[in-house]
């Protein structure tokens, strides 16, 4: 009966948050209050909270919210990334963390495919000058590098890299990975994946570098001036994981130099960067606004693996993707 | 010796159309050369000798006043797979053998219609603009595209280019359909997971991303026009590296104006470049790039190879690679 709905806190039903079609999955499952309505009554709403979704980082889980919100049992993410979460913290206090992964893989690894293209063959300056007022004849010099038969050094060979070395097979790319454990011998083979066991060689023999990793201590400032200057000076950065996984500061310097040729960020730290980030007024970026799971298709899938996560553990079942601490 | 190298003539080094200096060593290790300009400053010098014509992004173009001045000329190579834009009869008709340089170009290219394909589906140059946007604030939350994973993929000409791009669209899970003068082999088929569809129109409906990848014919010439537009999805995609005028623009731009189909992408238009007050530029849902399907450092190279070693045959008489002849 709809009275015996649990209460979930969301953001917000709207153009900031939860599309209708999103919102019309919750719904069946949950009484939803948006953190607005919340906190005109945090006293009165708190206590009926079991649920927290987190959308796009909102609402941002912080002991203050959390302190009010005593019989919360899970805050379920929308998305495969919880960097911005303290599992551990959250845990102790009995409540469970969960979030999205293999939903989000499929768009993941074409915005990482979408953007090796577009930096590699130089479709975003293409366009600027097909349509710029002052072109009068068709440019020679808008040569790009090669992605049939290059090199694909893919760091981070998870669900998403996986799929990314898929995709990239499909273009005769020779694959290299690097991963903190080998994959299974079918499942190289049915890529083409070559695995390197030793990061620095997947840099040094690379076209295109593309990481594919969690955000955690062991890979927060994995590429930096040592794994840069390692790369080729014709090689192609991709970052589809998240900003701090680069030292942007060490980017900025190789792409200054020309130490690599370009990069192409669907991730930055912050996001988004000051308006004067260095970054920003390089040539040879592309950087696209984290929408690496921006389809509706993946939006929506996304909502019902949150959905079907909270209600498991609101009953005090198994979510099926618990995240548990290291 | 150098002396004894037969001459071809080219438009020019550099510039917007002429041979990279790579291209131009690999011309000279067979030919000796000459520009166009240089050509026209004293034709009678060079015109008897002239045996080859390198045509390269179309220059110097083999027009009939050209053409009578070169009483030698055994050979008209085109760099590039298209012939649209010669008229191989009248050449062949003045005892002139003409090649071009199929396949080289056709996995640039292939990845060229990918890369159009993934920037129009998940609105990259948007994205990148905001992202460079001195207003951005905030990471906005409705910049959202459309899947191209498991999405189907409807592709127009199913020679070498079209091939390859069944092949790419296959590595992202893409149902894959073509459309084609001939069915392909099975084994070719299945290689790429690709379905035949004999009627045109049954592709058009079916398909979210519609490639083209034909060659300029008078019967691929405004093939796809309103008729054929208004078959498609109105969440599809239309993305064209043949020739523009496979595509009937005006019947383009009122589709895209309508939301008839949901976006372009087009790296090739006609003419080109497009007038600067064309009405596709006005429109918010167009992708356009300046013909570079080809642009890739060796596949210039291979080009010009390829254009060397048919100009070559034909001088000596030996049957010419890759020799075009008239439909």
């Amino acid at each position: 009966m709809a009275e015996e709905k649990p209460w979930a806190l969301i953001s917000e039903v709207g153009e900031q948050g939860y599309l209708e079609e999103m919102a019309d999955i919750i719904k069946p499952h949950f009484h939803i209050i948006s953190h607005k309505d919340f906190q005109q009554n945090p006293q009165l709403h708190g206590p009926k909270i079991q649920a927290l979704l987190l959308w796009n980082g909102f609402p941002v889980v912080e002991p203050s919210l959390l302190g009010l919100l005593p019989s919360l049992k899970v805050v379920a993410n929308g998305g495969v990334g919880i960097d911005h979460l303290d599992v551990p913290y959250i845990n102790s206090l009995g409540v469970k963390v969960t979030n999205t992964p293999g939903v989000v893989s499929n768009a993941t690894a074409d915005i990482g495919m979408a953007l090796l293209l577009a930096s590699a063959r130089k479709v975003v300056e293409g366009h600027q000058v097909a349509v710029d007022p002052k072109t009068t004849h068709i440019p020679q010099c808008l040569m790009g590098v090669e992605v049939s038969e290059s090199t694909l050094g893919i760091i981070g060979m998870g669900h998403i890299g996986y799929k990314i070395a898929q995709r990239g097979k499909g273009f005769d790319m020779k694959i290299l990975y690097h991963n903190r454990s080998r994959r299974s011998v079918e499942d190289e083979q049915a890529v083409g994946a070559t695995y390197c066991e030793n990061m620095d060689d997947l840099l040094k023999e690379s076209d295109f570098v593309m990481l594919a990793v969690n955000l955690t201590p062991e890979t927060t400032g994995l590429i930096s001036h040592r794994q840069l200057s390692l790369m080729k000076p014709t090689a192609t950065l991709v970052n589809v994981s998240r900003g701090l996984v680069v030292d942007q500061d060490a980017l900025v310097k190789a792409l200054q130099s020309g130490t690599i040729r370009a990069a192409a960020l669907d991730v930055t730290y912050p996001e988004p960067l000051p308006r004067d980030h260095p970054l920003l007024g390089l040539p040879n970026v592309l950087i696209t606004p984290h929408v690496g799971t921006n389809t509706l298709t993946t939006s929506l899938k996304m909502v019902q693996q949150m959905v079907d996560n909270a209600v498991a553990a609101v009953k005090g079942l198994t979510a099926p993707n618990e995240v548990k601490p290291k | 010796m150098e002396q004894d190298k037969p001459w071809a003539l080219i438009s020019e080094v550099g510039g917007d159309c002429g041979l990279l200096e790579d291209h131009l060593d690999i011309v000279k290790r067979h030919f000796q050369v000459v520009c166009y300009q240089d050509f026209l400053q004293n034709p009678e010098l060079h015109g008897p000798q002239v045996q080859a014509l390198l045509m390269w992004r179309y220059y110097p173009e083999a027009q009939p006043a050209l053409l009578r001045m070169l009483p030698s000329l055994k050979v008209v190579s085109s760099g590039g797979t298209g012939v649209d834009h010669l008229d191989v009869s009248f050449i062949n008709g003045l005892g002139v053998k003409v090649s071009n340089t199929p396949g080289v170009v056709s996995r640039a290219t292939a990845d060229l219609a990918m890369g159009l394909l993934l920037a129009s589906a998940r609105r990259i140059l948007e994205g990148h603009l905001v992202a460079r946007d001195p207003e951005t604030r905030r990471i906005p939350l409705n910049l959202v595209g459309t899947d191209v994973s498991g999405a189907t993929l409807g592709i127009v000409g199913m020679g070498d280019t079209g091939f390859n791009i069944a092949q790419r669209g296959h590595g992202f899970e893409m149902d894959v359909l073509y459309h084609n003068r001939n069915r392909r082999s099975l084994e070719d088929e299945q290689a790429v997971g690709a379905t035949f569809c004999q009627n045109l129109d049954e592709l058009l409906r079916r398909s979210d991303f519609v490639v083209l990848a034909v060659r300029l014919t008078s019967e691929t010439t405004g093939l796809i026009g309103s008729r054929e537009l208004e078959l498609m999805k109105p969440t599809a995609t239309l993305v064209n590296i043949s020739r523009g005028q496979v595509v009937d623009q005006d019947a383009l731009v009122q589709a895209l104006r309508s939301g008839t189909i949901r976006a372009a992408a087009l790296d090739v238009t006609h003419p080109e470049p497009l007038p600067r007050d064309h009405p596709l530029f006005s429109l918010p849902n167009v992708l356009i790039t300046p013909h570079v399907g080809a642009n890739t450092p060796s596949t210039g190279g291979r080009m010009v190879e390829m254009m060397v070693e048919s100009a070559v045959a034909a001088i000596r008489g030996l049957p010419v690679p890759n020799e075009v002849k008239p439909n």
